[in-house]
């Protein structure tokens, strides 16, 4: 059964019209519930088009590649306070460890569409939430070197608990992220001069990107604290383009960590890290917005940096 | 007042030091205050001394000094 409407954050501007054109056209394939959203042929095939393009920006960075499942081990994702800054954003694993007569109650109340939830433990997993997340463990496993280190994750699955009708909102999502670890200076001058680069890069596909300082979604009233020390600190940058919203939607950011995960993994006494993503399912979704639902259509230049 | 926000300190503040060993303009977060810590320390004065921050003061700033603690605390006091 499809979550009621009161659960789900309503879609603004022309994002309902857009979504249904989308799911009209065959690119999205919608499930029962709001944000978990299958991609059909012409979607699959545009967001290996973006892949390719940010390879082909990527290609001088010297990036070391790096993939990880999904999921990540609970005690990273405690380590780092994720629970205490986005606890409404998190998923997390529960798994069956009971006996054969239990193994019965739940297969009764599953098949009857009860509640379950009961006969199930933690497994010790969580939802990756972003995909530098289980970088900074594996620097710590492998080193990083005198002159720092940039990490490309690949387009990796992320899992954000944040069901709404937006199609820009989705619960699970490519993200592609850089990570940078290094000396302070160079780790803040790698971010500063990526933050042109990626708005460059999207502008040369024709999309109307800015960029503009930001917060995360932090948690509750003291969440509030912790979103404008961000601001006032200049610790996160957003490229954001306009996707039907009231509001022009984030496809990209810039996140400066200072020594937050490398302390935390022990990454070296001088190390700071930052990172920058590219949400692949928004940036796509911007180029549909803004260009049109076909790429045939598309003006020249856009389909030719996109070959 | 102060011996209750140190005492708050010491228990949420998660500081390298000794918070009796700071000064009063100290900065907390130069001390070793973490973001994650101002907000137990937030929360942990608003339980010590039966308050509730208004939006305007759930800042970076209000947390960041005794003396910046006590100024808030004191304000909030005036008011009720």
């Amino acid at each position: 059964m499809a979550a009621s409407a009161l659960d789900v954050p309503q879609a603004t501007g022309s994002q309902g019209e857009f979504r249904e054109k989308l799911v009209a056209e065959g690119l999205l394939l919608p499930s029962s519930v709001p944000g978990v959203t299958g991609q059909g042929p012409a979607f699959v095939a545009l967001r290996h088009r973006l892949d390719r393009a940010i390879d082909r920006l990527l290609a001088n960075e010297g990036a070391v590649a790096m993939e990880f499942p999904p999921i990540e081990p609970r005690h990273d994702m405690e380590s780092v306070g994720y629970l205490t800054s986005f606890p409404q954003l998190a998923g997390s694993v529960f798994a069956f460890h009971g006996e054969e007569a239990e193994a019965l109650q739940l297969g009764e109340k599953a098949h009857a569409h009860q509640d379950w939830s009961g006969h199930l433990q933690a497994a010790g997993l969580v939802m990756v939430p972003a995909a530098c997340h289980p970088v900074y463990p594996a620097l710590a496993h492998v080193g990083v070197p005198a002159g720092g280190v940039t990490v490309d994750t690949g387009p990796a699955w992320v899992f954000r608990h944040e069901p709404s009708d937006d199609p820009s909102r989705l619960v699970a999502f490519h993200m592609r992220e850089l990570v940078r670890a290094g000396s302070p200076d160079t780790v803040g001058a790698w971010r500063d001069d990526w933050r042109d680069r990626a708005l460059e890069f999207l502008q040369s596909l024709g999309l109307p990107a800015a960029f503009d300082e930001a917060n995360d979604p932090f948690f509750g009233r003291s969440g509030k604290v912790l979103a404008r020390s961000q601001r006032a600190q200049k610790l996160k940058f957003e490229i954001l383009v306009p996707v039907g919203g009231d509001n022009p939607t984030a496809v990209a950011s810039f996140n400066a960590h200072s020594d937050h995960f490398a302390s935390v993994f022990s990454l070296g006494a001088d190390v700071h890290t930052a990172c920058l993503g590219f949400g692949i399912e928004r940036c796509v979704l911007a180029l549909l917005f803004t260009h049109g639902l076909s790429f045939d259509d598309w003006p020249a230049d856009v389909r030719a940096a996109l070959s | 007042m102060t011996d209750k926000i140190l005492a708050v300190l010491a228990e949420h503040g998660r500081l390298p030091v000794s918070p009796d060993s700071l000064g009063d303009g100290d900065d907390l977060y130069a001390a070793g205050m973490t973001s994650h810590a101002s907000i137990s320390v937030m929360l942990g004065l608003e339980d010590a001394f039966d308050v509730e921050f208004p939006d305007r003061m759930l800042t970076r700033e209000v947390f960041s000094s005794i003396a910046s603690i006590r100024a808030a605390l004191d304000e909030l006091a005036e008011a009720a």
